[in-house]
């Protein structure tokens, strides 16, 4: 063993960095609304509207945002993030129909609300904070989602005054 | 200001290890990555600077000249290298994927004539990437 590997967390910043992970789902869908007549449901979903769904390879890529721990190397724990989707994002909807789910009892499927679901997921991930999420439906559609900054109280803020 | 992205490869080998833990504690945090001979990755790294467009060349950086630059600083240095073992910064640093951008920053930071780094993107595969966009982030 040489003497390289040595890790001096004293002697070494804190730099912020960004670690995107991507996911890879494949569910299906219907576009369709009880608001709606079934024609105005036609019109406005198109072929999205077929009564026996359809199906997408979904990619959802999540950032998460932090210091890059001085005694990991690491923003958050890549095994813990991947155990936290496995069973938070893909043993919900790998393989589901997206309709059924409770996730979409009261709102459609589509990829914007497929999205805002998964960055609601992925916000109660206690090893970092989410800072971007990107949901691509097919190669040619994606939609994004960046979760306000504010939302989620920085632990080294100073005390305020008042 | 436009931003200009330059991609470039390297493979290399590398492993997670702290050596102020226990093994044990090694092999609980940094699971197979810790592993101390090694494994490798095929690593893509996007450079991106930001800067103005010459009015008389059209270009933000000489993509060319961009190409040397990250070859002499980046890949020449960590291409089919033991990462730990071989290059002087993760002598002291674990050389993760975040650390790994963070390093590569450091190597090009105000060596990009005309321009200024934006973002270091550095992909350990393609479902896996750190982004730095340097201090003020």
């Amino acid at each position: 063993m040489t003497a390289a590997h040595a890790n001096s967390p004293a002697a070494l910043a804190t730099p912020r960095a960004h670690l995107t992970r991507r996911y890879h789902l494949s569910a299906s869908h219907r576009l369709h609304t009880s608001a709606f007549t079934d024609e105005q449901n036609q019109a406005a979903y198109g072929k999205c509207n077929n009564p026996h769904g359809h199906g997408h390879n979904y990619i959802a890529a999540v950032t998460f945002a932090g210091p890059v721990s001085p005694t990991t190397g690491m923003v958050c724990n890549l095994a813990d993030l991947d155990a936290f989707a496995q069973i938070n994002l893909l043993n919900v909807f790998d393989h589901s129909n997206l309709n059924t789910l409770d996730a979409f009892r009261d709102r459609v499927p589509t990829t914007e609300n497929f999205t805002l679901e998964i960055a609601r997921i992925f916000s109660q991930f206690p090893g970092a904070q989410l800072s971007h999420l990107r949901v691509e439906e097919t190669g040619n559609n994606s939609f994004e989602y960046s979760p306000q900054a504010d939302s989620y109280p920085e632990p080294h803020l100073a005390p305020m005054k008042g | 200001m436009v931003l200009l992205t330059r991609k470039a490869e390297f493979s290399s080998a590398h492993y997670y290890w702290n050596d102020a833990w226990t093994p044990l504690e090694n092999a609980r945090v940094f699971g197979k990555c810790a592993n101390r001979n090694g494994h490798g990755h095929n690593y893509t790294l996007e450079v991106t600077v930001a800067g103005e467009v010459d009015p008389v060349t059209g270009f933000v950086v000489d993509l060319k000249q961009l190409k040397e630059i990250l070859e002499h600083e980046v890949i020449s240095v960590y291409d089919h290298r033991h990462l730990n073992l071989e290059v002087p910064e993760f002598a002291k640093r674990i050389p993760t994927t975040e650390n790994i951008a963070i390093a590569i920053w450091q190597r090009l930071d105000g060596k990009i004539p005309n321009a200024n780094l934006h973002r270091v993107r550095v992909y350990e595969m393609p479902d896996l990437f750190a982004d730095y966009y340097g201090e003020q982030q």
